[in-house]
């Protein structure tokens, strides 16, 4: 008898709190649309932020909702832009792919070092000793801080301690730029052709010394350049993104410290640009 | 909290003194660079707004430089001479900043340009710590943190004591000893313009037992009105640094994240004290300070009087360095940096020049091996942090949960950690690249 009534009460225990759980399930259901968890899997799943959203799943919501254009998803192929596109009757967007460009040439080629560096091997902290030992004091470290803090494995190490970024890869997410302590890295669309490749506002020769593929603010590009491309600010040449672009501004340049990146057919220096041809490194500055 | 019947704080190391050599040589004065090297930027805050054109001649102790803004100081030539040009010089820090060149005329008299002096009697506290500003007081100790700033009591806010600090706990340096022995009066008319200027009712002047002489010296010519004593301190590292000298003279714990106005305390370095007691009463500004040139890769050793901006590639050439020599260090091997450039100019924080050999060096380049967790860095840490820890989750680039769990921002960086420990791995490195990461995360992008 104890046994029956054992199972009796926990059995309506069981149907009271089931008939609970089944109401509250009716009246707090939050309706979500259906279409933000399959728009979610036609993304990448890298969460790389690119498109402005802290993640793929606020952007998934953001594209169902319209608030967003699929194009905006940097990291996506073409078709799968297309195939999300047409999924929600939209249209693709077209957002211009952006790339992480970096603003220095000073490999161990033509950059020299001013003091040797011991110690962990991070630019983060070589940086805080001194600035890193490097003469010019703008310039790549080159221990791969933005290599490794690239997810997408767009950036890799030449033989010169350069970071190469692979415009292919690059999904303009900007780790980089986070992670460079000498803020050489800026994200830019692909039409941006017209590129300053160097930080230095060192003015004058004396800087070829420490970098040989310095900016020395001679001031030629700025006077080449056509209606204001090109202002001289501070020893560096400013590029105005707002006016058409020009090839104008490189051909002058002595030492090839402003350049034209072609995505197909790479960086073109401009014809009176000195070559660099050493392939070893080269020595330290006397200090 | 007193051992053994000295002051002292807990935990902290003992690196060897090595402040014989320069402990007893009279300070002398620094001959004049052909060219000197000014940054505009020689403190914490913004940087002074130059007064002055390329091709101008300016007499010594003109002011060349205006604060910009409460949290900057002014800045004075240190000699007579004309602005070469106005352009970028490298830093300490890395960054090449703006700077003047002057250079000095030879041959000149070097008379100094006195200003409007500061007069202790009818000052107000604000007119004092504006006298302060426009003679360019930073802390001498090294942190180079504008004086005037520091003096300023915000509302809410009071001290009781001030603290002079005369620790001088940094291996090799002995300029605050030679200060102290020989500008012991300034030292106390100093003390008069900080105890008017802040309203403290007593000062105690903090001295480590090793520098017996000044000890003496500062008792034996304190003046009776002077509500002030000096107290000597057990010889440990770090002593010297601001929240260890207020636990070991008052007893009191600045809170974390606090300053030492959160103990109701004050404190300023000796050398400080001793140049606002010698240039107020005559409105004059800093163009030179005291600082030790040592190490053992100095040939001629000694305490000078330098002009501000002289460079140290003639600092160097003047004293003699051996051939070998490997490391320019400005401040101390504890907490003093390593110079990239032999261009780096003498600024207004620099306490000292230490250089060493190729010997010396080559100890700093061994091999690192991994935390066997022995606990040595917890013994050492002055503000009771876990370094091993923090080194672990440093490794790991965890830099939000060091500073979020593990109070990585309070540490100074003042080494005693990697000093101790056995495996070499540099701890204070490690912090100092997350600390950076933490506050630039925390920075608006």
């Amino acid at each position: 008898m104890l046994i029956w009534t054992a199972i009796g009460a926990v059995g309506a225990l069981a149907l009271t709190l089931v008939s609970l759980l089944a109401l509250a399930d009716r009246k707090l259901q939050v309706v979500e649309d259906p279409r933000i968890d399959i728009v979610e899997d036609m993304l990448p799943h890298a969460n790389c932020g690119a498109c402005g959203f802290p993640g793929c799943r606020p952007f998934a919501e953001a594209l169902v909702q319209g608030r967003a254009l699929p194009g905006k998803c940097t990291v996506s192929a073409d078709a799968a832009r297309l195939r999300i596109a047409t999924y929600l009757g939209v249209d693709v967007g077209a957002e211009e792919k952006r790339v992480a460009r970096l603003a220095c040439a000073g490999g161990t080629n033509v950059a020299r070092n001013r003091a040797h560096y011991h110690g962990l091997q991070t630019c983060a902290a070589a940086a805080r000793v001194a600035g890193g030992g490097k003469a010019c004091f703008w310039g790549c470290l080159g221990l791969a801080d933005c290599s490794e803090a690239c997810g997408f494995d767009a950036i890799s190490m030449d033989e010169h301690s350069l970071p190469v970024v692979d415009p292919a890869k690059c999904t303009a997410c900007g780790d980089c730029v986070v992670a460079c302590p000498k803020d050489l890295f800026e994200l830019h669309p692909v039409s941006h052709q017209l590129w300053v490749n160097c930080r230095s506002l060192a003015a004058g020769d004396q800087q070829l010394d420490d970098c040989q593929v310095a900016c020395t603010a001679c001031g030629r590009c700025a006077m080449d350049a056509p209606d204001g491309l090109v202002a001289m600010q501070g020893g560096l040449p400013v590029v105005d993104y707002s006016r058409p672009q020009s090839r104008l501004p490189i051909q002058r340049c002595p030492t090839g410290a402003i350049v034209w990146i072609d995505d197909v057919l790479g960086l073109a220096k401009g014809p009176a640009a000195k070559p660099v041809i050493r392939h070893g490194a080269l020595q330290d500055a006397p200090s | 909290m007193s051992l053994l019947g000295l002051k002292t704080f807990r935990h902290g190391v003992h690196p060897p003194e090595a402040k014989d050599a320069t402990k007893d040589l009279p300070i002398r004065q620094f001959p004049f660079a052909p060219l000197l090297t000014l940054p505009l930027s020689q403190h914490l805050g913004k940087p002074a707004k130059a007064v002055v054109r390329e091709g101008q001649e300016v007499r010594r102790g003109q002011v060349v430089a205006e604060p910009d803004g409460f949290f900057s100081v002014a800045m004075h030539a240190p000699a007579s001479g004309v602005i070469e040009r106005i352009g970028l010089a490298p830093s300490i820090g890395g960054q090449m900043v703006p700077a003047l060149y002057l250079a000095p005329f030879p041959g000149s008299t070097q008379e100094v340009a006195d200003g409007k002096p500061c007069d202790l009697q009818t000052a107000t506290p604000d007119q004092i710590l504006a006298a302060i500003q426009a003679a360019g007081v930073v802390g001498l100790g090294g942190a180079a943190f504008p004086t005037h700033v520091k003096l300023k009591i915000p509302e809410g806010k009071s001290a009781d004591t001030l603290l002079i600090n005369g620790a001088e706990c940094e291996p090799y340096l002995t300029t605050d000893h030679r200060v102290m022995l020989e500008q012991t009066d300034d030292i106390f008319v100093g003390v008069r313009y900080l105890l008017k200027a802040t309203g403290a009712g007593r000062c105690i002047l903090g001295v480590e037992e090793n520098k017996p002489d000044a000890v003496e010296r500062l008792r034996a010519r304190l003046p009776q009105d002077l509500p002030a004593s000096v107290e000597s301190l057990r010889v440990k590292y770090p002593q010297g640094a601001e929240k260890m000298l207020i636990t070991a003279l008052l007893g009191r714990e600045v809170p974390s994240g606090g300053l030492p106005l959160d103990a109701h305390a004050l404190c300023v370095n000796v050398a400080t004290c001793a140049e606002i007691g010698r240039l107020l009463p005559h409105g004059r500004g800093i163009q030179e300070r005291v600082i030790t040139i040592t190490g053992p890769a100095v040939e001629k050793k000694g305490n000078y009087r330098i002009p501000i901006g002289t460079p140290l590639r003639f600092l160097l050439d003047y004293v003699g360095v051996a051939a070998d020599v490997n490391r320019v260090f400005l401040g101390g091997p504890m907490m003093g940096a390593a110079a990239p450039s032999l261009d780096i100019p003498i600024t207004k924080g620099t306490s000292g020049v230490t250089a060493f050999r190729d010997l010396e060096a080559e100890r700093t380049h061994a091999q690192v091996f991994p935390c066997i967790r022995c606990g040595y860095c917890l013994d050492a840490c002055p503000i009771f942090l876990n370094p091993a820890e923090l080194g672990l989750l440093a490794r790991n680039r965890e830099y939000q949960r060091m500073a979020s769990e593990r109070r990585l921002m309070d540490c100074f960086e003042c080494g005693s950690c990697s000093y101790v420990c056995p495996a070499h791995i540099p701890l204070v490195q490690q912090f100092r690249a997350a600390k950076a990461a933490v506050r630039k995360a925390g920075a608006p992008r």
